[in-house]
């Protein structure tokens, strides 16, 4: 089970779309976000829609890994979509009397339910763009610089963006390390699927014990491991690989900001 | 009895990283055998022995164990595990419990075991291990790592298993620590009969204990003989990323030199009677 966790999964590859500067992908993300949650048209979702499917497609990366990316947040999509679809007010196009209670659908309903709809999986395909597409050290890297004029008012960005890459680079490891021991307690016979909650949750002790034993020891050897090496920080380090924007990532700029343009304008016209 | 037929094994099919780790695996393991599973890393060794107790499921192909099919879904996994006990590489870190007693009743207590009975086979199991029931109150986290390994192994054991299998048991482990627990494999084998499956990549270990050798190359079955069988066949092996006994190998050098000696000498000891007893005798000449 826990060899389905995609979250940071980075495939490599050669597309235009993995060439991008890291950085530049990373605000690209973050205006793609916010674009998904301030438009409120239709139409304005269909021209999103189109150009999400076209990066998805300028990737090469099999559509498979997109999909797998939107299983695990089937459950809230689907729920957050029927909230709105029933608990919207307005003109009521179905309704159903069970036990006095009326369930309706409303017109109004079904629009934002498909809004909600778009919206989420949009989300987490834009995102799985940026993780599929870059590399967690290039990731790391560019959220360092974002984050580094934050460093005026103090905020550890080397630091936090050294956090995020270790954290990154062991979800793999420790996904596995969890599908060891899983395997090991149920060759001694534990159960991890069968009774109620509290079973469940008494269940994973077996797991969770020796998984954080084992976390904390790696924790402590690679604190070891950096020290040694004379680690001591973001202070005065330069890096191997500079960033640098070229011609594919300025053609990248003006072709978003067209289009962002392109939206803005549909969405008030229509 | 254990009976392996057509068995095939793809990791992540149609992904991209697809891996066929076992290729159309063929045997027949009888009831109190000890036998050996030799091979390179990456040979599809512990990808094999997960199958045997259904933690792994075929891509295709069946299993049998003492005729039932384990890999029928209707069969009760959990009587399959107790029946066949299998000790993972580096046991050490599946240990959880506040005590080892605790720990070594873990899997008694899945299966449902009486508390007194528990106790019985707690108290065999640390025995079996080489060590002491003092041990038993302490914590499985400030033992050694060669005595965390005998827990692990007594929490398998304490299953009754009549089929036990360890993935590199003594990887790890300082020479003495390694002959110790060889020494307690062969012990174990003898005084309780169970089937014993050995997996480990150092042919010295196996020379030592088992009886039959299964020898595993890029997935397949490359052959499935006594051990002595097997070791004549050094240069081949060699050829397939493993190395026979060193002392095995001074042997073949000497006989291709004109030494009459058989070919089957696969432990120092046999080989130290067996050329002072030609010593002994050229003297008497
Ligand atoms: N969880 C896994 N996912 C994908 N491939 C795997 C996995 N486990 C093992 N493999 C691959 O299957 C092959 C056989 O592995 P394994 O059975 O562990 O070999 P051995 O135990 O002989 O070293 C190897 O090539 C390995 O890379
Ligand atoms: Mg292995």
């Amino acid at each position: 089970m826990f060899k389905d966790i995609t979250i940071g999964q980075y495939i490599a590859g050669k597309s235009v779309v993995h060439k991008l500067d890291a950085r530049l992908k990373l605000i690209l993300t973050f205006l793609f976000i916010i674009i998904l949650f301030v438009v409120t048209k239709p139409s304005s979702y269909f021209f999103l829609t189109l150009a999400t499917i076209l990066v998805i497609l300028m990737t090469k990366i099999p559509l498979g890994y997109y999909l797998k990316g939107l299983k695990p947040m089937l459950f809230i999509i689907i729920f957050t979509v029927f909230i709105n679809l029933f608990l919207t007010p307005g003109d009521v196009v179905w309704q159903l009397n069970v036990f006095g209670l009326t369930a309706k659908i409303t017109l109004q309903g079904i629009k934002m339910g498909l809004i909600i709809l778009l919206r989420l999986t949009l989300l987490v395909c834009g995102t799985s763009i940026l993780t599929l597409t870059t590399s967690p050290i290039m990731l790391t890297d560019a959220i360092e610089a974002v984050l580094s004029p934050l460093k005026v008012i103090k905020v550890p960005a080397h630091e936090i963006a050294m956090m995020m890459s270790i954290a990154i680079r062991f979800i793999p490891t420790i996904a596995e390390e969890a599908d060891k021991i899983i395997k090991a307690q149920k060759a001694r016979g534990a159960d991890f699927e069968s009774g109620n909650i509290i079973m469940r949750a008494k269940a994973m002790i077996p797991l969770l014990v020796p998984l954080f034993v084992s976390a904390f020891r790696r924790a402590d050897e690679l604190a070891t491991a950096m020290d040694s090496r004379c680690y001591h920080g973001g202070a005065n380090r330069t890096r191997m690989k500079q960033m640098k924007l070229c011609k594919t990532d300025y053609m990248a700029i003006i072709y978003c900001g067209a289009f962002i343009v392109l939206v803005a304008i549909i969405g008030y016209i229509l | 009895m254990i009976k392996i037929e057509h068995l095939n094994y793809i990791y992540q099919p149609g992904m991209p990283y697809e891996m066929q780790a076992l290729k159309d695996i063929n045997l027949e393991i009888p009831d109190k055998d000890f036998v050996a599973v030799i091979g390179h890393t990456g040979s599809g060794k512990s990808t094999l022995i997960q199958h045997l107790n259904g933690l792994i499921k075929p891509t295709s192909g069946k299993i049998y164990i003492n005729d039932i099919e384990i890999t029928d879904s209707k069969t009760n996994m959990k009587e399959i595990r107790q029946k066949v006990g299998l000790v993972f590489q580096y046991p050490e870190n599946q240990l959880f419990e506040e005590t080892v007693y605790k720990d070594i009743a873990f899997g008694p207590k899945n299966m449902g075991i009486s508390d007194e009975e528990i106790e019985i086979r707690v108290k065999e199991a640390i025995h079996a291990v080489n060590l002491s029931e003092e041990v038993l109150e302490k914590s499985p986290f400030e033992l050694s790592g060669g005595q965390k390994r005998r827990v692990a192994i007594a929490g398998v054991i304490s299953m009754h298993p009549e089929i036990l299998i360890l993935d590199e048991p003594t990887a790890g482990l300082d020479p003495s620590g390694r002959d110790r627990l060889l020494e307690l494999l062969t012990n174990l084998h003898e005084n309780t009969k169970m089937t014993i499956i050995l997996v480990s990549h150092s042919m010295e270990d196996v020379a030592r204990v088992a009886k039959n050798i299964i020898v595993m190359n890029n997935g397949s079955v490359y052959a499935h003989e006594p051990v002595a069988k097997v070791f004549e066949r050094g240069a081949e092996l060699e050829k397939i990323g493993l190395a026979v006994p060193q002392v095995t190998m001074l042997i073949n050098r000497l006989i291709e030199k004109g030494a009459k000696l058989p070919r089957d000498i696969y432990t120092v000891g046999y080989a130290t009677k067996i050329i002072s007893d030609i010593m002994k005798g050229n003297s008497d000449v």
